[in-house]
């Protein structure tokens, strides 16, 4: 039987390696000079007067791919708060007020601000450099755990109320797919960029529904970086099983 | 000379990758993936994919070590404590 796993096993490998390697050699050389695909992104991004095509792709040619995207982030979420909750046998000891080496805190209290308007910068900027409202959110939610190496659990928990950040990730989530249903509403498709007017290419406002876009998934990834972070660092620091003792070390 | 560039990085990132791997303390093993993050957005950026880099970036090097090293503590204070009732 086990004899018979391995030979199964064996054959099936060998029959993906060598589609794999059969399908390797198909491939366009390294760093040629043919971009059928990028071509015409690139011509559809520019047609929308959206400077960076990946911002293009992203929020306008592949909305809908985005909007799946979202929702598993969503949903990953969601399924880490259920699975991190604090259960009946569990409790909460606030953890002690910790040393912190004064180099340590110097650092993080000058690179908190430094990183946090970094985040939002990347994006406010995601339809016209690289990044965007998925980079920025990851950026902007850890800058602000810079709090917990600076001073302790407790500072960040006192600018971090929970609930606000869970609200934001929900509501953000909701605005991208009632974005979305405007532009059903409007009478053409669903995420379609038809609603509003193209504006000068490679300002701000530029892009149609792009830049909205954009920042419903910045608020949406802020939102749900920062409270899976929360319930990671309260199993981590704050929530006890019954059986242990020493609080908080 | 960009060649160049797209080999070294290639190479630290294998080196890294190798160095996550034989590394056997989870808490180390978050560091070793943190600086990979970094190589890997560095390769990234050379191979004309800043986007892609700064996700990575952001997530490769920040936040997965973030949360490994989150669970590496939950998971050692909870052995302590049972080897303290023991």
């Amino acid at each position: 039987m086990n004899r018979l796993r391995l030979w199964l096993l064996a054959v099936g490998g060998t029959g993906l390696a060598a589609l794999l390697v059969a399908a390797c050699l198909d491939l366009p050389r390294f760093g040629g000079r043919s971009h059928p695909y990028g071509d015409r992104a690139v011509h559809a991004s520019l047609r929308r007067h959206i400077a960076n095509t990946i911002a293009s792709v992203n929020f306008d040619q592949r909305a809908y791919d985005t909007l799946g995207e979202m929702s598993i982030l969503f949903a990953a979420v969601l399924g880490c708060v259920v699975l991190l909750r604090q259960t009946r046998d569990e409790h909460r000891a606030p953890p002690e007020p910790a040393e912190v080496a004064r180099p340590v805190r110097r650092y993080a209290l000058l690179v908190l601000p430094v990183a946090l308007v970094t985040g939002l910068y990347v994006i406010a900027h995601g339809q016209l450099s690289p990044g965007g409202g998925f980079q920025g959110g990851v950026v902007a939610a850890t800058a602000l755990h810079l709090l917990y190496l600076g001073a302790d659990y407790g500072a960040l928990e006192r600018v971090r109320p929970l609930g606000v950040y869970e609200t934001t990730d929900a509501l953000a989530v909701s605005s991208y797919v009632v974005l979305g249903l405007a532009g059903l509403l409007a009478g053409t498709a669903f995420l379609a960029n038809t609603l509003l007017p193209y504006g000068t290419f490679n300002t701000l406002s530029s892009g149609g529904t792009v830049p909205l876009l954009n920042a419903a998934v910045g608020m949406e990834v802020a939102g749900a970086a920062t409270v899976l972070l929360a319930h990671f660092l309260d199993q981590a620091v704050e929530i006890e099983d019954a059986t242990e003792e020493e609080p908080g070390k | 000379m960009a060649d160049a560039v797209i080999v070294v990085t290639l190479l630290l990132t294998a080196a890294c990758a190798t160095a996550a791997v034989t590394q056997r303390d989870p808490a180390r093993q978050a560091l070793v993936l943190s600086v990979l993050g970094v190589v890997l957005a560095a390769l990234f950026t050379v191979l004309q994919a800043p986007d892609v880099g700064l996700s990575q970036l952001a997530v490769g090097s920040a936040l997965t070590p973030l949360l490994i090293m989150l669970s590496v503590r939950k998971t050692r204070r909870r052995g302590r404590s049972k080897e303290d009732r023991e």
